[in-house]
Order: structure tokens, then sequence, then C-alpha cells
């Protein structure tokens, strides 16, 4: 179809790529409410003609190219064409167009909400609690970034993909975690963002079905996600996971989950979204927290580390660790990174919880009174000093 | 689609015989760029130290000695380059020698229309 739109707009790539956007930006906003035409590669190549017309007389108001007005004068006369539909291929360049390194996170989370994810720009600019005319803004420049610098509308070639597709994933997954942290803000926004990472998902397991990597945070998602109703309390507290009930756990998603992550555990090509739905994994099959294989999340983590070297994950195996019942080994590998995680409110309140375990009350309570001063909303603090509390009990 | 590499380096990085050492890296680079048809222009700058600022205000023209300002990585030189878009522009940028240590800052050349 891109093909065709540049030979018809007498070999301008530029034009031809963001009259084709446009078109399948407005494609994927109006199909999925009025349906999809019979004829959708001709709807598309229509739109997409109209959307360079427009263009065209726009820039040749100023500029009185001859050439353009000649370009206009054949556009115009042009009858409807038939081509073969592309769409999915179309859907996976914009993914990575708009995940593209040069544009920073931000500016990527936002535009693949925007044209991928159909969100209007308020409505991306309330999930991301930032005023609408700086969401605008941020979106005008990506989209003036990608076509002034030339940025391929394109999905990358072979030797660059596995690189490529990790921002992607990262991005998809920022999207997910806005919605699903426990930051203050409009709590149906929130949800919005959840089910609108887990579709784009399951858009990219269907374009990519060779990446088990695209698989792996596709069933990440849809575990935690799993869990969304047995997260908080009647008062928006958070419910730690070990004592959610698990009767509100969604059955039919964890079943979604755990077959995609088997499936793409299978092609032996471990990545570190298929190692964390792993452990996901394991704690939606367990029957209860007491149940949990807490042994088998440790060399999970182990695998995460490395994959990803970094203090989180290893704080993260340290608990798991301290929980299958190594104290000892926890405390030291916790104690190792009291550099790295100074300032990081985890770290103190996973420190506390070992000390506990291990009969050290006073040093517990200490860490948690750290943990506390660190902590970032409401909900957060109420948990901490509620742990905290229970220690004298 | 031209685009301008402008290498921005940190002095404390540098020392004659390290630049010396780079010398053939860098005759590579070039000669890559030049093979592949890629390559439009390149020059390395003097360092900072020869360099004036100019400047009109007010209708005075002051002349300041040294660069537009005191910054810790320096430009020190530029390839123009021209190819089919930003994607080849920044692996050309990675290959440079000086992205090892310092910074390769990537422009699209602005496109001006041109009178008939």
């Amino acid at each position: 179809m891109l093909a065709h739109l540049i030979r018809v707009l007498g070999g301008d790539f530029h034009l031809a790529e963001d009259a084709l956007m446009d078109a399948i930006a407005t494609a994927l906003q109006r199909w999925p409410g009025d349906g999809v035409p019979n004829r959708p590669a001709a709807w598309l190549t229509t739109a997409a003609r109209r959307k360079a017309l427009d263009r065209l007389r726009r820039s040749s108001t100023r500029t009185q190219y001859a050439p353009e007005l000649t370009l206009i004068a054949t556009l115009e006369a042009m009858p409807e064409q038939t081509e073969q539909s592309d769409i999915p291929d179309e859907q996976l360049k914009l993914f990575f167009t708009c995940c593209h390194p040069a544009l920073a996170v931000d500016a990527q989370v936002a535009l693949t909400l925007r044209t991928l994810g159909g969100l209007s720009t308020p409505e991306i600019a309330a999930a991301f609690l930032v005023p609408v005319p700086t969401m605008a803004q941020r979106l005008v420049r990506a989209k003036k970034k990608i076509k002034v610098a030339k940025i391929p509308y394109r999905v990358p070639p072979r030797d660059e993909l596995s690189e490529r597709l990790t921002g992607v994933l990262k991005a998809l997954y920022l999207v997910f975690n806005e919605g699903y942290s426990a930051h203050s803000g409009d709590r149906l926004v929130r949800v919005e963002l959840c089910s609108e990472a887990i579709r784009l998902g399951r858009v990219l397991v269907r374009l990519l079905p060779e990446e088990p990597e695209v698989r792996g945070l596709l069933a990440l998602m849809l575990l935690q996600d799993s869990r969304r109703d047995a997260r908080t309390d009647a008062d928006g507290v958070l419910i730690s996971l070990d004592e959610q009930d698990r009767s509100l756990w969604h059955a039919a998603q964890i079943e979604q989950g755990l077959t995609l992550i088997q499936t793409a555990l299978e092609e032996r090509r471990p990545g570190p979204y298929q190692v964390q739905a792993a452990i996901a994994a394991v704690h939606a099959e367990s029957a209860s927290d007491a149940q949990t294989d807490w042994a088998q999340i440790a060399m999970l983590y182990d695998a995460l580390l490395r994959l990803v070297p970094s203090a989180v994950v290893a704080l993260n195996r340290a608990v798991a660790l301290s929980l299958a019942g190594q104290l000892t080994v926890a405390l030291q590998f916790i104690n190792e990174l009291e550099h790295d995680l100074a300032d990081y409110q985890p770290f103190h309140a996973a420190r506390a919880d070992v000390l506990r375990r291990t009969g050290q009350l006073d040093a517990a309570a200490a860490a948690y009174d750290r943990a506390i001063e660190l902590s970032s909303t409401p909900a957060e603090r109420t948990w901490l000093v509620r742990q905290r509390d229970r220690l004298a009990q | 689609m031209q685009y301008m590499l402008l290498i921005y380096t940190d002095p404390a990085n540098e020392t004659p015989e390290s630049r010396q050492a780079q010398m053939p890296r860098w005759f590579d680079y070039t000669r890559q760029l030049r093979e592949a048809g890629a390559l439009v222009g390149a020059d390395a700058l003097e360092s900072v130290a020869t360099a004036t600022s100019v400047r009109n205000r007010n209708g005075d023209t002051t002349h300041t000695d040294g660069p537009f300002a005191e910054t810790k990585e320096r430009l020190g030189g530029y390839y123009l380059i021209d190819v089919e878009n930003l994607d080849d522009a920044l692996k050309w940028a990675a290959k440079c020698p000086a992205a090892d240590t310092g910074t390769m800052e990537v422009r699209p050349i602005m496109v001006l229309p041109t009178p008939d």
C-alpha cells in the first residue's frame, strides 16, 4: 500500500508515509466502533490520498510549487484503486516507529497510546497526570521529530529487530505499570491503561508469533492484572500478595497467562519478560501464600539476575530466599545491597521483614522506620506503618 | 537525506599519544563512509583554545577568546553524510571512534525549498 502511494505521490516517500500513518491512525480509531469496511485497503488508500492532498494544499499555499500543484491536480483526478491489504504490517511498522529509540521514552509511550491505542490526548494526559497542553506538545514534538529527522516508517531489519523489540516491549510494559501501580489519580483511567496495554500486547503476539518475549510480556501482564480485584481493600490500601484473597483472582485470565508462558518457554529462548512471567505463574498456581514454592521462585530470580543484573532483582531474589527459609543467606545478600539501594523503600521493607523472621525485632522496627521515611504514597505508608506496628504484637 | 554528525569529546579523555593511537581507526571510518557513498564532507577542528566568539549586540561587535560556552565536551569536528534515513545515520554515528568516549550528535540538515 505504501509502495503504491509513493508511486502515486511522485516518489515523495515522506508525504506517503505521513499520509498513510494519518489514515491508519484514523482507521484504528474508527474501525473498532464502525466496523471494518468491506475493502479495507481501498479505504486506507483513499483516506491516505485525501490526507496527502490536504497536506499538499496546505503547503502549496506557502511555497507555490508548480510540481506540487500538478500533483494535486493529478491526485484529484484519480479514480479509486484496490490493492492487497497489509494492515497487520502497518500496525507493526507503527509499533516500531512510535517506540523508536531516538524518541524520549515518555514520547514513545504517548505516541503508542495515541496512534495504536486510540486514546485521546486528554485521556493520555489524565492517565499520566500531566496537563493536556503538555501532552499535546509532547505528541506534536514526537511526530515532528519522526518527520524532520526522518525516522523510517518500517519494521527494523533482521539484525536490529531484537534490540528494537526490547524498546517496544519496554514502552508497553511502562503503559501497563502506569495503570497497575498505586499512584494517586483517576482509578478508572488506570484500569483502562492496563487493559489497553494487554490489548496491544495481544496485537503484538499476533504480529510477531515467532518472538517468545512478546508472549512472555503478555503473560506477565495477564497474570499481574488477574489479581486486580484482590490488590486493594475498601479504603484503597494495598493488600500484599501474601494476604490477598485468591478467590478474587481472575481464573480465566490466569489460564491464558499460563498457556502463553508455557508455549513461550518451549521456544527455549528465555528473556527477562518470560522469566518474570514464570515467577508470576508460580504465584498464580499456588492456592495460598503458604503453598508457594519459594525455592523455585528464588531459582527463577537467579535466572533473571543473569539476564538483568540489577540491584532490585538481586533484592527480590534475597526476599524469595528468605521466604524459602534460607534466612542467613538472604540477610547476607540484603546487607550487600545496602549501598546500592539505600534510598529504595522496598529495600528497607524487605530487610525489616527478614530481620523480623530472624527475631531481631528492634532492628526490624528501625528498618521499617527508614522505609516509612522513604514511602511515596499514602497507601504505601499505611501498609508500612501497619507492618511495623505488628512487630509489637 | 543529509545529516551532520557533530563530534563532541572531553579533552580530559585524550592525550596526544591516545589521539595518535586512534588515527588508524579514524582513517578506516572515513574510508568506510566514502566507500559506502555516504560521505559528503568531514573536518576536524582545532581546539577550543583557538576559538573566537563574535556577537553583535546594540550596535557593537564583541569578540570573546574561546567557544560560545564553556562545556565539558567540546565540538571537535564533524562528518556530513548523505544516507537513507535516521537509522542509517545513527549506525554511522555509533561506528565513529569518538562515540566510545564522547558524544555524537546527529542532526538532520534542514531542507529548504529551492526557488524555481
